[in-house]
């Protein structure tokens, strides 16, 4: 057992449900308890989905308990294949199945001769594999799968597109920032002249699957997703991919190399040079940004970087080579790949950190003083106890963290809008040190006064007592809609009753 | 309890029980708080953590006084022992925190490895001198607020039976020794005029009453207050703010329920401590407020005075929000069993409800409640809704998209998906969390059921109500 307040990646079956329901027309069985289906929640409210996430679950009670599941899983995914005709449905285990030990592989066999849609058992073990490495993991399951179906067929397609041809793979439902990324990076491949063969798993249809070969190569622009399928379709189909996040400029420019190189070896002659040079120097600010004189105010500022590999090895790199700042700490919670991380953030950073304690790395940040944190919301909430400003740069995150706006991390326009997100993180700082040293904005005394400072009306010890247990923002308003109330009413002691009474009359 | 229930005229029905809901171990959320002294640690594993901390949000932030025993591989292949690991968890919950009380959230996973929390606590309890407590909040069993049921019909147990050993109370402090002061007052209301009401700090002499359910602490107030009105003397809350200050219950005593879903709580209190539990209908709008009042006093032998002004000054004070919603529609999908209680308040508003579903419907306890709904159905000339217990969601979204009802009060899954659709809705949740009891709180519920369709027709004009380009498929 393990004392535990918060975790930064999921259980494993968070990672499945983000493939299947990134996927269109796919949809999800949970074998699980009642209330395991918050990832609907999470979906519907985070990242504001007008459509039913296509999650059910089939529910374990004391019955199934004593009986095991028995047909009800079998319904539950036939039932789903009539009702919405899904091309896949992918049963998902969960930590209360596998230690059930059912046969979910038998269900799926079961079902499947019913079934219209084709039936799936994700390949999960709940214990030993978190929620990134489980959406790992399913998508090359899925990828897997419809290629194996395809052969068989005799479905596959033949040969490669005839122009240069890119399959972006990573991009999910959930993923930080993942909707603005893809944007960028199809304009990205639109610029070199690339055209992109697909994406998955976001907004892809299984069908769309076997026409994965097609395509020249492989983008993964996330490390923690899409690495399994890049390596499947290596192995499998010969496919070339490459890995390298393209965030910040340097990176961006040495991910767009990569690519020239596979094309060069395909006999394409393209040279993307003067683009990268035009993008770098021209239209994208970041580069201009760092030479000039507000960046130099940053020079040698110390800050901790934690998140996810992509990100915080990618933050760190801009920080500390694109921008000048000195990470006094770099750290990930992917303790599974730490070796990768350490060696992405070798030479960038005083120290590496490896953790999925929240505790360890707040302990950290309050020995350290950084002068801003770049993390995940956990961090964001320990640079606010600790008056440190904060950027968010990775999951876990919040629904601020699902803009609206096109706010993309990766390519020339994520590289403008990480150095805002840098910048505004300083110069609240810096604010914040002058507003201490000077005071504050307003030091006359005549604002705090409330309109009841001279009244004729004094609060009772239980009066008080409840009006503090209003929140504090509404507290003012109740304060003084209270006392009118009483001097109305003609009272000259305000009591917990005289204000309730004050609440119910004039919703004070 | 002493109504029985006989409710032949509402239609019931059973679903499937495919539904959204949250998992019941949420009631740490709000429990720690309320229970100022405790720690609340919930044994499971990665999949209830990552709930509670999506579900709860920025409260966690705030150093909560509520862990995870995170299970691991060793403790499901009883590798490790689980004695030993609890005893090592809490005592260092001890050395941090050091709780007044330890509350153990069995979960599903405990349930299944078949972990003996119950027979591991008094152990422990004894070895590192902490109460705990184990309640079995699951999703096996049970839905969203009955966590907070399981929660208090352990700690019901602990209730002391007699009153502790007085250490000399000094004059001052009489005012916290509710029961002293009641026994020594008693006689002394008795000579008051019965139709004026009784001064200050004078209460009836009757037996001592007991309320259950946890509310934040400004409902609490008002709810004592309300009794105090009539007379009635609230000797204690089932939870109160410390668990050092649980409540007296003797053999006899009176409780009654402020929330719909406390049916164990209520078994516990009349089983185990021989309490006798007033049936009444629910502290939910003036309507259930007056009723609830009501009952209690005809239970305690007091003629209850005044309420036909306040109830109608309520309602006056609230018409403007209740303009707003006369007339118009509501379904409840179900997810957190205050459903009965609210659409009995909100057809006495004009509303009509053509279906409640409900987790689990607990015909005994809420025996008043549903005959107190039947009657505002037939007083308000509208029909009787059918009530779905453990609904099926999906079942129940081809239905709302064919009747359209004007306000669909559901969970935050498919609140959106709704909206989208040109549905108004309310998360169901918010009324978890809001203070919606007693007559002072009526605007506050209405705010939020009229919140949407405030909204909605203010944007009304803009024709964007149907957000989504396929028909609305599901």
């Amino acid at each position: 057992m393990k004392l535990a307040y918060w975790m930064y990646a999921g259980p494993a079956h968070i990672g499945t449900l983000r493939i299947a329901s990134s996927f269109k027309n796919v949809h999800a069985i949970m074998h699980a308890p009642l209330g395991d289906d918050y990832f609907n929640v999470m979906r519907s409210m985070l990242s504001r989905e007008r459509d039913f996430t296509p999650v059910t679950t089939s529910v374990v009670d004391r019955h199934v308990l004593a009986r095991g599941s028995q047909e009800k899983v079998v319904d539950n995914i036939t039932r789903k294949d009539k009702e919405e005709s899904p091309d896949l449905i992918v049963l998902t285990p969960t930590c209360t199945s596998s230690i059930l030990q059912e046969d979910l592989a038998n269900f799926v066999e079961r079902a499947q001769i019913d079934a219209d849609g084709d039936v799936m058992l994700a390949d999960v073990n709940h214990y030993r594999a978190n929620e990134l490495q489980a959406a790992d993991r399913t998508l090359q399951q899925i990828v897997d799968f419809y290629l194996k179906k395809a052969a068989k067929q005799g479905d596959l397609p033949e040969g490669k597109t005839e122009q240069p041809s890119v399959n972006i793979i990573g991009i999910t439902t959930l993923g930080f920032h993942n909707n603005h990324d893809i944007t960028e990076l199809k304009r990205l491949m639109a610029d070199l002249g690339i055209t992109v063969n697909a994406v998955i798993p976001e907004g892809a249809s299984v069908h769309e699957l076997k026409n994965l070969p097609k395509a020249w190569f492989n983008l993964i622009p996330y490390r923690e997703i899409g690495s399994m399928t890049a390596e499947y379709l290596l192995r499998e189909h010969d496919m070339p991919y490459v890995d390298i996040t393209p965030m910040g400029v340097v990176e961006t420019a040495r991910c767009i190399r990569a690519i020239q190189k596979i094309l060069n070896e395909r006999g394409v002659d393209a040279n993307y040079d003067q683009f990268i040079d035009d993008q770098t120097r021209f239209a994208s600010q970041a580069a201009w940004f760092s030479r000039s004189i507000d960046c130099q105010n940053l020079t040698g500022k110390r800050c901790v970087v934690f998140g996810d590999n992509t990100h915080a090895a990618a933050l760190t790199k801009i920080l500390s080579r694109e921008m000048g700042l000195k990470v006094v700490l770099a750290g990930t919670y992917c303790k599974y790949d730490d070796a990768w991380f350490r060696n992405q953030v070798d030479g960038y950073c005083d120290e590496v950190l490896v953790s999925e304690d929240n505790g360890a790395i707040a302990d950290k940040i309050a020995q350290l003083e950084p002068a801003a944190i770049f993390g995940t919301q956990m961090e964001r909430h320990v640079g606010k106890r600790l008056n440190i400003p904060c950027g968010v740069i990775a999951a876990p995150i919040h629904v601020q963290n699902f803009p609206v706006g096109y706010r993309p991390f990766l390519g020339y326009e994520g590289a403008n809008q990480v150095v805002d997100l840098i910048y505004n993180s300083f110069t609240l700082g810096m604010e914040d040190h002058l507003l201490e040293i000077f005071g504050g904005h307003d030091t006359k005394e005549a604002i705090t006064q409330t309109l009841s400072a001279d009244a004729d009306l004094s609060w009772t010890t239980d009066g008080l007592k409840e009006l503090k247990r209003v929140p504090g923002f509404v507290r003012g308003k109740v304060k003084r809609n209270t006392e009118k109330f009483a001097r109305e009413q003609g009272h000259t002691e305000i009591t917990a009753e005289v204000m309730y009474a004050a609440k119910e009359a004039v919703g004070a | 309890m002493t109504t029985t229930a006989n409710t032949s005229a509402l239609e019931f029905d059973c679903d499937t029980g495919n539904y959204h809901t949250f998992c019941p171990i949420s009631c740490v959320a709000w429990l720690y708080q309320k229970i100022e002294d405790s720690f609340f640690l919930v044994i499971g594993t990665k999949t209830c953590g990552y709930f509670l901390q999506n579900a709860m949000g920025v409260m966690i932030f705030a150093e909560p006084r509520y862990a995870m025993a995170e299970l691991e591989e060793g403790d499901i292949s009883a590798k490790l022992n689980d004695y030993e690991e609890l005893k090592r968890l809490c005592l260092q919950i001890k050395r941090d925190r050091n709780p007044s009380v330890i509350v153990w959230i069995g979960t599903c996973t405990t349930e299944i490895i078949k972990t003996d929390l119950e027979g591991i606590a008094p152990k422990l309890e004894g070895e590192i001198g902490i109460p705990i407590v184990v309640a079995r909040a699951n999703g096996l069993d049970y839905a969203f607020t009955q966590g907070e049921d399981t929660v208090l019909a352990a700690m019901a147990q602990r209730c002391p039976t007699e009153e502790p050993a007085t250490p000399a109370v000094e004059p001052e402090k009489q005012e916290r020794n509710g029961i002293g002061k009641l026994l020594s007052l008693g006689r002394k209301t008795e000579a008051a005029a019965p139709d004026e009401a009784p001064a200050a700090d004078e209460y009836y002499d009757h037996t001592p009453l007991i309320l259950f359910g946890s509310v934040p602490n400004p409902v609490v107030t008002q709810l004592n207050l309300e009794l105090k009105k009539q007379g009635v003397k609230v000797s204690g809350w089932l939870p109160e703010n410390r668990y050092t200050d649980l409540p007296v219950i003797k053999e006899g005593y009176f409780a009654s329920g402020v929330n719909p879903f406390l049916s164990r709580t209520a078994s516990t209190l009349m089983r185990r401590k021989k309490a006798k539990v007033i049936g009444a209908p629910f502290p939910i709008g003036p309507d259930g407020t007056r009723a609830w009042v009501e009952k209690i006093c005809s239970v305690l032998d007091i003629e209850p005075k005044g309420l036909d002004e306040r109830e109608a000054k309520i309602w006056e004070s609230v018409e403007d929000y209740v303009s707003l919603i006369r007339g118009k529609s509501v379904y409840f999908m179900g997810d957190n069993l205050l459903e009965i209680a609210m659409a009995r308040f909100l057809i006495r508003c004009g509303m009509t409800v053509p279906e409640i579903g409900i987790p689990y419907m607990d015909k005994r306890f809420q025996g008043a409640e549903l005959q107190f709904l039947e009657r505002t159905c037939e007083e308000m000339g509208v029909p009787k809704p059918k009530i779905t217990e453990k609904p099926d969601n999906y079942n129940q979204i081809q239905r709302i998209l064919e009747i359209e009802p004007d306000l669909v009060i559901t969970g935050m899954a498919h609140a959106n998906p709704l909206e989208a659709r040109g549905i108004n809705t309310k998360w169901s949740v918010e009324f978890t969390f809001a203070q919606i009891h007693g007559f002072g709180n009526t605007r506050d519920i209405l705010e939020l059921v009229t919140r949407p369709l405030r909204r909605n027709s203010n944007l009304k004009e803009l024709g964007w109500d149907k957000l989504v380009k396929e028909d609305a498929k599901v």
